[in-house]
């Protein structure tokens, strides 16, 4: 090329490749920025379940139920032959059931089991947010209901034992109900998630609200059931704490094999 | 060695048991047994004298347990729990102490048995078996005897005595009867009522919380237990649980429409339908409710009640149907049961009818 051109006349082929890469480095940054605001402002909302009504978190929540959870409740989850109505069930129901997995079930069956949760906890929320705009029902108990420090442990069994064991078994072990359906073992539940069991009667489950057991009485439970999860077996191996049945296994196979073989021993002849 | 042939039984003739001694050769084969195997600590000195130390080591260790039994007792805190593999956290104490002493006990018993099977003589030993048939003189002697002393007891010679005697004998079990019999009352129509039919429109009590019940505490899907108020002053005045054990009630709650019959017209209120609680089969109270198939699960013998249909049975050895309690709200809107039951609560019985 004869001479150099003029700073102004290359200027706009000199600043393109720079303007592209700054403006590249500019929309890459105010992206960045804005993502993580928006996230950060939106995990900020969801910590606080108070705030699981939130509209924006309902519409993010509609956006996770159309794409996970309508093809067996309906997209406007009013149920099918799949799944039941959500209308009404309350934010409660969907943190306890999706966030103990139970939700998304597996496999379509008469019981849904507990198994690791699908969804973050944000994600939870949104879709409890959501399920609640529907229609009123109980929402996600406060930290303050479930605590249980205070609670009654003694007084705790017993209410425990006159409403739960019949299905639950004395020692929170579960028990079989008709039709291939289970009282699932509450070795796992955390105090929250006993609460919400409780105030929404989830499958076979009864309701148990708090105008059938006060909030608490309902401490009182979780300080016993917490107290099952960690008791120690001072008598000796529990078989499982499941009462007659694996007692019985072990009599029949262990104690009675033993006294079997002793009997042929002291009959047999000595070499 | 006596070596007597068998004498003909039946002829009145003496008959002479037949001998054997120990080890007898021809008696073996006579009874089928196999010949004599001698133990190890029979033809060993060395066995013998190591079974022995084996033995006395059991009984000394034995000895040991028990003594560690009493230290563990005094030394190991009650409270202490450990963890150990396959038992799992257990306390410290009771597992010391039983293992302890159980091993010393088991101990003693092992080196007991191994001393019989190991060093005490195994020769086997014939028995006599003399005929059970007594001789003929015997005989005659013990019947003559019996009829001595019935002529000189003059049983049959002096009626008097004897028919005073039997006449006694005749009214000797008569007052035990009398005594049995008076064992417990008869039920008389008990068995047909229950607590609720003692006033009409009795009120409802929550068992757990013991507060009365009102419609809107119980939620759609929800369940009570509950007992009528004024029973535990029955309780105490009748001083038995009995009229707990028909009173006992289970109030679930449903949707309206889901109910697809009562056992009488209304007799649900506004979803809330009561049923007793007592399984009409064996008589086990029932609290399992499953709320989606509005059933009553016995856990005795499972049988499963549909309480949005009169209770019927629809599952398990239950013959009938479970009793309904009628229910309406009281002018200050607590909950009322309008009267008893329409039919005896609990298993069949005879005179139910």
């Amino acid at each position: 090329m004869k001479g150099k051109p003029a700073v102004n006349v290359s200027s706009s082929k000199r600043r393109r490749p720079m303007a592209a890469g700054v403006l590249l480095l500019l929309a890459l940054v105010s992206t960045g920025a804005a993502y993580a605001v928006t996230t950060s402002a939106l995990s900020a909302k969801s910590s606080s379940a108070a705030n699981a009504a939130n509209a924006d978190n309902a519409r993010q929540g509609k956006l996770l139920f159309t794409e996970g959870c309508s093809s067996c409740h309906g997209l406007a989850a009013q149920g099918g032959s799949n799944g039941p109505s959500l209308v009404g069930v309350g934010a409660a129901a969907v943190d306890f059931q999706v966030g103990t997995g139970r939700m998304p079930m597996a496999a379509a069956g008469v019981q849904a089991r507990r198994k690791p949760p699908v969804y973050t906890q944000a994600e939870i929320d949104k879709l409890a947010a959501y399920v609640a705009s529907l229609g009123p029902g109980p929402s996600v108990p406060k930290a303050s209901q479930y605590d249980f420090s205070d609670a009654n442990v003694a007084a705790g069994g017993e209410i425990y034992r006159l409403n739960c064991s019949q299905c639950h078994n004395y020692a929170g072990k579960g028990g079989a109900l008709s039709d291939g359906k289970v009282a699932p073992q509450l070795m796992d539940a955390s105090p929250k998630q006993i609460y919400e069991a409780m105030i929404t009667g989830p499958q076979s489950m009864p309701v148990f609200s708090d105008r059938q057991i006060p909030a608490k009485n309902k401490q009182e439970i979780i300080a016993y059931i917490n107290y099952l999860q960690s008791a120690p077996d001072p008598g000796g191996s529990a078989l499982g704490r499941l009462g007659p049945v694996t007692e019985t296994v072990f009599l029949f196979t262990v104690a009675i094999g033993a006294l079997v073989a002793f009997a042929i021993w002291i009959g047999s002849k000595a070499r | 060695m006596s070596d007597t042939t068998h004498g003909d039984t039946g002829h009145g003739h003496e008959v002479e048991p037949i001998t054997y001694t120990q080890s007898d050769e021809r008696g073996r084969i006579l009874l089928g047994l196999d010949e004599h195997r001698s133990r190890r600590t029979d033809t060993s000195q060395r066995a013998a004298k190591r079974a022995e130390r084996q033995i006395a080591g059991m009984f000394t260790f034995a000895a040991i347990c028990f003594v560690a039994a009493i230290a563990a007792y005094l030394l190991v805190p009650k409270h202490d729990i450990v963890w150990v593999p396959v038992l799992g956290n257990v306390s410290a104490s009771n597992l010391s102490l039983g293992g302890l002493i159980g091993l010393g006990t088991l101990l003693i018993g092992v080196g007991a048995i191994q001393w019989a099977r190991a060093l005490m003589p195994d020769e086997e030993v014939i028995q006599e078996r003399h005929e059970l048939r007594g001789s003929d003189e015997a005989r005659e002697d013990t019947i003559e005897q019996f009829r001595r002393g019935a002529q000189e007891s003059g049983f049959m010679s002096r009626p008097i005595i004897r028919r005073s005697l039997l006449g006694a004998m005749a009214l000797f079990p008569l007052p035990i009867a009398f005594l049995l019999g008076d064992l417990g009352t008869a039920p008389d129509d008990k068995l047909r009522h229950t607590a609720w039919g003692n006033k009409p429109r009795t009120r409802i009590l929550n068992q757990g919380s013991g507060q009365m019940v009102r419609p809107e505490d119980l939620a759609v899907g929800g369940l009570i237990n509950a007992i009528p108020v004024g029973l535990t002053e029955l309780e105490e005045q009748e001083g038995s649980q009995n009229a707990r054990a028909k009173a006992a009630i289970i109030l679930v709650r449903m949707n309206p429409d889901e109910i697809k019959s009562t056992q009488g017209p209304n007799w649900d209120y506004e979803g809330i339908v009561a049923y007793s609680k007592i399984c009409t089969h064996v008589g086990c109270p029932i609290s399992l409710y499953q709320q989606r198939t509005h059933s009553l699960l016995c856990p005795c013998h499972q049988s499963t009640f549909d309480l949005s249909d009169s209770g019927r049975a629809v599952f398990g050895p239950a013959a009938r149907h479970m009793p309904q309690l009628q229910l309406d709200v009281d002018s200050e809107g607590y909950l009322v049961a309008v009267g008893d039951f329409a039919e005896p609560v609990g298993p069949s019985f005879w005179e139910r009818g």
